[in-house]
Order: C-alpha cells, then sequence, then structure tokens
C-alpha cells in the first residue's frame, strides 16, 4: 500500500522531469510560429531552416572545437594530477585538491568575470581560446572527481609488478595504467565535453565575435519567429545526448566485461 | 629515503601542469577582481588610489542589500524545494524500486538537454501564451490567461528546481545506498515501526547526502544568471543579474567586483552556517 504510494509520487516526479522537455520535440513539429496549444499541424519546415542557418553551423562548429579541446585538456591534466593525488603520497596533496576543486563553489559569472577582466588587464583579445581556459576550469574538477575514483578501484600493485618485470615508467603507463584507466578517461572526456558543449555563461563574456552554440541560442530567444527553430536544435541536441550517453553506457559494460574476463 | 624523495618529486612534477592551470586562470583573475574592487572609476578608467567606497555602495544602498538577501532567499528555498521533491524519489529508488538502473538511467536522461533550453522551456509553459494557458483556455477551464505564472520568484524556484533536480536526487541516493540494511532490520527487531525507523536510523544516516545536495544546489544557484533573466521578470531578479549590468552595461568594473565578492562571501557565510546547524541537528537527532 504505501508502496503503491511511493510509485505514484515516482511517476508523477518523472512527470514534472519530463515534461518541460519534451515541449521541445512537439513544438518543433508544430506548424505554427506561436507556441501554443491548439497544435496546428505537422510540420519539418522548422529543421528545414535550421540546416540552411550557416550562423547556426558556424556556431555548431565552434561548440564542438571547444568542447572537444576542453575535454581532451581537462581529461589529460585530470589524468596526471589524479596519478599524482592517489599514488604518490604528497604533502599538501589534500590542499592541492581543494584548490583544482575551487571552480564548484565559485559562481560561473564570477569565474567568467575575473578571466574577462584579466584579458583586458594583459591586453589578450577575447576568443575562443579564452572560453577554453574558461571551460577548462569548470571541468577540471569533474574529471579529476571521476579518474581519482577511477585510480583508487584498481590495485596499484599491478603497476608494481609491471615495474618488477623490468617495464619503465612510460611502458608501465601505456600497458598498465591507460588500459585499466580507460573506462575513467572516456566518462571524463565525455562529460567534460557536454559540459563543456553545454556551458553559457562563461563563454558569453569569453567568446567575443565567434559564438558557441549556447551564445547563438541565447541571441535568438529574443526573437520570437526563431523560437521554433531553436525549439527544433534542442530537441536535436536531446537526441543526440541521448544517443552519446547510451553508446558511453554500452562502452562502459563492455569494459566491466573485459575487466572481470582478465581478472 | 632517496626513494621517498624521488617519488615526492615526480608527483609534483605530475601535479604541477594542473596547478599552473589554476593559479592562471583562477587565483590570479580573482585576486585582479579583489584589488579591483578597491578601486574607483570615473569616464575614462580607473582613478588614483585606493578606496572602500565599493563596499559602502554595496553594503550602503537598501536595493543592493534587498537583492542579496532576495538570492540568498530564492536558493534557499530552491534547495529545499529540490531536497524536499528529490528525497521519496530517492528513497524509493534505493529501497523500493525493481529496476534501479533503469530508474536512476530515467531519472537523469532529461539533463542532457541545453541547460539553457531547460530553462527557456519553462518560460514557454509558464507564459501569458504559453503552454499551460492556452490548454487551460482550450480546455475552456479558465476564461483569461493567468498572469501570475511568469516573471516572479515563483517562476524561478520551479525553474531552478528542475534544472537541478539530478543534483539532489544522486547525493541523496548515493547516502541512502550506504545506509546498512541490517541495522533497519534490528530496528524492527527491536519494535520500531517503519515511520520511527525511518526517523531514527534511515534519515539521520542519509543526512550527508541530504545536506551536500543542498550545498551542491544552493551554491551555485545563487549565482545563477539566466534563469532569473528568462523567467524571473523584475521582482524575480537575482544578485547575478546586477553583476553583469554593473560589467557590462552601465561598466563599472570596481562596483561590479565589489558586488562579485560580498555576495560570494554572503553565501559562503550561509552556506556554512547552513551545514554546521544540520550537522548539530543530526547529531541531536540521533
Amino acid at each position: 500500500m504505501k508502496n503503491r504510494g511511493l510509485l505514484i509520487y515516482a511517476l508523477a516526479y518523472l512527470a514534472f522531469l519530463y515534461v518541460p522537455v519534451l515541449v521541445l520535440p512537439i513544438f518543433s513539429f508544430n506548424n505554427s510560429e506561436f507556441i501554443a496549444f491548439p497544435l496546428s499541424g505537422f510540420t519539418t519546415r522548422w529543421y528545414q531552416s535550421l540546416m540552411d542557418d550557416s550562423a547556426m553551423q558556424h556556431a555548431l562548429g565552434n561548440s564542438l572545437k571547444v568542447g572537444s579541446i576542453t575535454a581532451l585538456l581537462a581529461t589529460g591534466l585530470g589524468l596526471t594530477a589524479a596519478k599524482a593525488l592517489t599514488r604518490n603520497r604528497l604533502r599538501g596533496g589534500s590542499a592541492a585538491l581543494g584548490f583544482i576543486s575551487l571552480p564548484l563553489f565559485i559562481p560561473d559569472i564570477v569565474l567568467g568575470l575575473s578571466l574577462l577582466m584579466v584579458l583586458g588587464w594583459v591586453g589578450l583579445p577575447l576568443s575562443l581560446a579564452a572560453v577554453v581556459l574558461g571551460h577548462l576550469l569548470i571541468c577540471l574538477p569533474f574529471a579529476l572527481t571521476v579518474l581519482i575514483a577511477r585510480f583508487e578501484g584498481f590495485d596499484p600493485n599491478l603497476e608494481e609488478a609491471s615495474a618488477d618485470l623490468g617495464e619503465d615508467g612510460w611502458m608501465t603507463f601505456w600497458r598498465v595504467t591507460f588500459p585499466l584507466m580507460l573506462p575513467g578517461i572516456s566518462a571524463s572526456l565525455l562529460l567534460t565535453f557536454i559540459t563543456s558543449f553545454d556551458e553559457f555563461l562563461v563563454a558569453y563574456f569569453l567568446s567575443g565575435t565567434e559564438a558557441t552554440l549556447p551564445v547563438y541560442i541565447w541571441g535568438q530567444l529574443r526573437f520570437p519567429e526563431r523560437l521554433p527553430m531553436v525549439l527544433a536544435l534542442g530537441a536535436i541536441i536531446l537526441t543526440v545526448s541521448v544517443a552519446l550517453v547510451a553508446l558511453a553506457e554500452y562502452v562502459r559494460n563492455l569494459g566491466i566485461k573485459k575487466a572481470t574476463v582478465g581478472a | 629515503m632517496a626513494q621517498k624523495e624521488r617519488i615526492s618529486w615526480e608527483g609534483y612534477g605530475l601535479l604541477g601542469p594542473s596547478l599552473v592551470v589554476m593559479v592562471l586562470a583562477l587565483a590570479g583573475p580573482l585576486l585582479l577582481l579583489a584589488i579591483t574592487s578597491f578601486r574607483s572609476q570615473n569616464g575614462i578608467g580607473f582613478t588614483q588610489g585606493w578606496t572602500l567606497a565599493q563596499y559602502g555602495v554595496v553594503l550602503g544602498r537598501s536595493s543592493y542589500r534587498d537583492l542579496l538577501m532576495r538570492s540568498v532567499l530564492i536558493s534557499g528555498l530552491v534547495s529545499l524545494v529540490t531536497v524536499a521533491l528529490a528525497y521519496p524519489i530517492a528513497y524509493f529508488v534505493a529501497f523500493k524500486a525493481q529496476r534501479k538502473f533503469l530508474w536512476l538511467i530515467a531519472l537523469t536522461i532529461p539533463f542532457w538537454t541545453s541547460y539553457l533550453l531547460r530553462v527557456f522551456a519553462w518560460k514557454i509553459i509558464l507564459g501569458f501564451n504559453g503552454v499551460i494557458n492556452s490548454g487551460l483556455t482550450q480546455l475552456h477551464l479558465i476564461a483569461r490567461p493567468l498572469g501570475f505564472l511568469l516573471y516572479n520568484p515563483f517562476a524561478v524556484v520551479v525553474t531552478l528546481a528542475h534544472a537541478w533536480a539530478a543534483f539532489a536526487i544522486l547525493p541523496i541516493y548515493v547516502s541512502l545506498e550506504k545506509v546498512d540494511r541490517s541495522l533497519l532490520e534490528a530496528a524492527s527487531d527491536l519494535g520500531d515501526g517503519p515511520l520511527r525507523r525511518f526517523a531514527r536510523i534511515t534519515l539521520p544516516l542519509s543526512m550527508p547526502g541530504v545536506i551536500g545536495a543542498a550545498i551542491l544546489i544552493f551554491v551555485p544557484t545563487t549565482g545563477d544568471y539566466v534563469t532569473p533573466q528568462l523567467v524571473g521578470g523584475a521582482k524575480g531578479t537575482m544578485i547575478a543579474n546586477l553583476i553583469e549590468v554593473e560589467f557590462n552595461g552601465v561598466g563599472n568594473w570596481p562596483l561590479g567586483a565589489a558586488l562579485s565578492l560580498v555576495g560570494m562571501a554572503v553565501v559562503g557565510a550561509f552556506a556554512g552556517l547552513f551545514v554546521a546547524a544540520a550537522r548539530a541537528a543530526t547529531k541531536a537527532a540521533r
């Protein structure tokens, strides 16, 4: 009896989570500029105008660039830092971890504005590189959390055994550490890419004339006649992300199976 | 001894690049922000010398104080509502659900859309000619659109409670998963009913997750810009919107810098107080 109440609540909560998200695909196929009931027929013309919008495609390209560079840098830095923090007992290690995690507790607007001020002070132009730097700040704590968890998840004796068997540090990394870390690395790449791809505020301050996708979307929200097109874009982003998450989950399961077979 | 030396140098070498990035991109800029907040500005640039004038303005002007308190209040409410709504669902998944993994996936999928569009969706839903109003009018449940749905603190709270739900569900779920099931059996064996057992064991043991979730939501939402801008209207404006105006609109960087620092200090103080109070309450309950 009590369980049924909880189940009903759970379903209602799911509805609360999904209804706003489903507004995007529903009205992206609606044949009207106005986003309101009643629905007035099916159309794909909003998707068509999206395909013809070169500014959107340019912004998408920028976001893909920024997202992949940020993901690679954050994961690379996170990998070395996580190794240092888990494998070498460092004096001041927890202070370093706290310092790197600090951006989690600082509002994005402060991160973005203080970087904007530094760029102005040093005399560097606003650019996608500046956006990457800002996103690196936001993403590094996430990468580090994921990678530290993975480092703690496997036996450091495996690395020591490799060293005892005569591999040097570099070969041990490539033949033992890296393969064992691969699930963590792919999770970190995915998480940091999506975080950067979705980030608006820092990019808004630092991107200058080169808009990223969220900055472009923000600009479109002021024009009511462009809204259905923006919804179509949102529906595409939703579909692609769900597909990506499903793929990542599939890859992760492969990794788990392989690991058990290997052990 | 020599071995240890070598290893820790290697460790600092590995940590180095990350620390350099953090110093260049975080510590340096924050220092510049702090320095700027002690300057003042005329038409062309910073004036000579140092001043506390900006802090005087931030703390002295009642409209700024009100805005700061409102931001803290709205975010506090958001944390409370989000955690309260998420707790039962986390409890359900941890203790009652048949397919936990499927539920967790289902609960997190909505968060893989653009944050901007998730917030914007609420503007479409709550708007004067929006989904709720046009839907209810179509069904003849209301004669004219309801005007009180959008552009107020209520809209900000609902939107943020939706946008940040995953940050409540997951930490609470993790802490509930960790609760030792044998403790629950012991409580039942010793004669506790389900409610008493929940209040004495499950709830106190899941408090770390609840506190963590509340902080994880409270701190960033006080600095949220997008949501108040899109759905808040004049009465739902928050501190980040004011900071943005000082920087981009008015161009008064010292005042914007002082606002940012005071805002962070106030949020930090409230977050610290909350954690201390929640820990004390948990201890007292045990």
